[in-house]
């Protein structure tokens, strides 16, 4: 940014005790321009364009329309696999949570004084996040065939790499006196680990869980659609069948499923933190 | 001292009870939620790992380093000018959407309203407004774009009211009183105080959409997704490696690059 500095030459002020301070010039022009380049650019290589838009905006709810007097009839087929998409998420989310705790604590820098270590397990942990959860579902069917288990599967590892970083920087930032305290008298660094960090971010940590389950419940949806079982593999014949009313029908059901998840989470994170 | 803390521990409330009945209700639910899953490797389940490790760790050079429109830089590109553009798309919807599900802007019959139609915006999966777009658009980036604008307004203005709601209303009666008009209250009263959360915001919501792009594969809607998914149902894991490394390494970069935007940002 020096380079930037000496085009726009810094304000300079002289303060009533005669110190001289300098205001650098305004970066609101530069990041502007990289912003504008960007949008320019990704116009170009989207082919956005208003005029589609506006033209064919309407052709949008066709799908949408086709869909609203739902189905009701359909409604006692989707109650299995919406169980399954239920528990998918909730087994997958607590096997990926607490799966993600070791790690977490390997890759704390404060509980773990080996460097190599902690870069190691950070490494992998970012790594992990960065594999798409589609991927990682149909590997899990190529692995476990098709079914809930791969569904299981990829739900657990999108939220061991999730809750595993949201982790790791809670356990950095708690609080490290008690624990010194307690290394200092003698403990072991597990023990002062269990004793005096773990109860600092139990709640966190939980919250954290139970707000990737939330997602989860969405997430199982999708999910489906590689054959991984629950209700997106239902969503996916219907839509394949062109029978709209049925996808409305699911639609409905798992709103209501996802709102009902979200509002009991939201209670139990409430008294958490 | 020491029988003083017999005493605190004497009169801690005892929650035994509660932490039991809680510890059955979540081995519970377990139990119930295992009864789902059978676990089976499909044949040659083992196998199939042992190929896609070694296709993930030789990928295809060929495709890696192929500057055309096919090749993985240009998809790379492509899937970062729908993350991006999709995002700001998303950000422009979500704007008014977040203001009038704010509770402490307008009343609550009308706030609740809102984070209804927001909650029912996100619970429909990003595929099936793929294939909405689709029909307006014809397959390619543009429905993609599309696609992930709606999907990021979910998330977005969540977090937008979030910001909103924790709006200081003393800042702006303090300018009141210091006579200022309504346009300068806008530009020194809420505009710094929405700014720097919005924009991390954005730019977080950035790094989730580079990384949910995939998805769009699945109904023809551009980016990487398509040729990611292509490759792994034809088993050609060698393709598969290119492509994910490719991935991989963009959305490290892009999110080293963003979580330290965000941090400056936070820290004004």
């Amino acid at each position: 940014m020096s380079l930037y500095d000496r085009v726009f030459k810094p304000k300079k002020y002289r303060l009533a005790n005669g110190k001289e301070v300098e205001e650098r010039f305004t970066r609101l022009p530069l990041i502007l321009l990289i912003l504008l380049t960007c949008t320019v650019v990704s116009v170009q290589v989207t082919g956005f364009s208003l005029q589609v838009l506006v033209t064919g905006g309407k052709r949008f709810f066709d799908i949408l329309f086709a869909m609203v007097p739902p189905d009701t009839k359909y409604l006692a087929k989707i109650w299995s696999p919406l169980l399954d998409t239920i528990k998918m998420s909730l087994l997958g989310s607590a096997v990926g949570a607490i799966l993600a705790l070791p790690f977490a604590v390997l890759a704390a820098n404060n509980v773990v004084t080996n460097r190599y270590v902690v870069m190691l397990v950070r490494l992998f942990l970012s790594l992990v996040r960065t594999l798409p959860t589609l991927v990682c579902a149909l590997i899990a069917t190529y692995i476990f065939g098709l079914g809930t288990m791969a569904g299981t599967c990829s739900i657990a590892v999108f939220t061991f790499a999730y809750v595993g970083k949201q982790l790791f920087e809670l356990i950095e930032t708690a609080d490290m006196g008690s624990f010194e305290a307690m290394e200092a008298l003698g403990a072991t660094r597990t023990r002062s680990f269990l004793a005096a960090i773990l109860p600092q971010i139990l709640p966190t940590y939980l919250s954290v869980s139970l707000f990737c389950l939330e997602g989860n419940v969405r997430y199982a949806s999708i999910l489906g659609y590689v054959g991984a079982g629950g209700l997106g593999l239902i969503m996916n014949e219907k839509i394949g069948w062109r029978e709209y009313d049925s996808v409305g029908m699911i639609l409905i059901v798992l709103f209501v499923t996802v709102v009902a998840i979200e509002g009991i989470s939201h209670a139990i994170r409430k008294r958490l933190t | 001292m020491e029988k003083r803390i017999e005493a605190a521990y004497q009169s801690a409330p005892k929650t035994w009870i509660w932490k039991l009945l809680l510890a059955f209700l979540v081995a519970g639910l377990m139990a119930w939620s295992s009864s789902t899953v059978t676990f089976t490797t499909a044949g040659s389940g083992l196998e199939v790992a042992g190929n896609i490790l070694s296709g993930i760790f030789h990928p295809d050079t060929k495709l890696l380093f192929n500057f055309t429109t096919s090749g993985v830089a240009y998809l790379l590109l492509e899937t970062l000018c729908i993350a991006f553009l999709g995002t700001i798309v998303g950000a422009v919807i979500s704007v008014p959407f977040s203001f009038l599900s704010a509770t402490n802007l307008v009343p609550r019959p009308i706030a609740l309203l809102g984070r209804f139609a927001i909650a029912a915006i996100r619970t429909v999966p990003a595929f099936i407004y793929g294939l909405m777009f689709i029909r307006v658009t014809g397959p390619g980036p543009f429905a993609g774009l599309l696609t992930m604008s709606l999907c990021s307004i979910g998330m977005v203005s969540k977090m937008f009211i979030e910001s909103i709601e924790d709006l200081d209303k003393r800042i702006l009666e303090s300018l009141d009183a210091a006579g200022c008009t309504t346009f300068q209250k806008i530009r020194y009263g809420i505009l710094p105080q929405l700014f720097p959360d919005f924009m991390s915001t954005l730019i977080y919501r950035f790094d989730m959409n580079l990384r949910d792009a995939t998805v769009l594969g699945l109904v023809g809607a551009g980016g990487i997704g398509a040729p990611l998914i292509f490759a792994m149902s034809s088993y050609r894991w060698n393709e598969v490696g290119a492509i994910l490394l490719g991935l991989i390494l963009l959305v490290l970069v892009i999110e080293a690059i963003s979580s330290r935007i965000r941090a400056k940002l936070t820290r004004g």
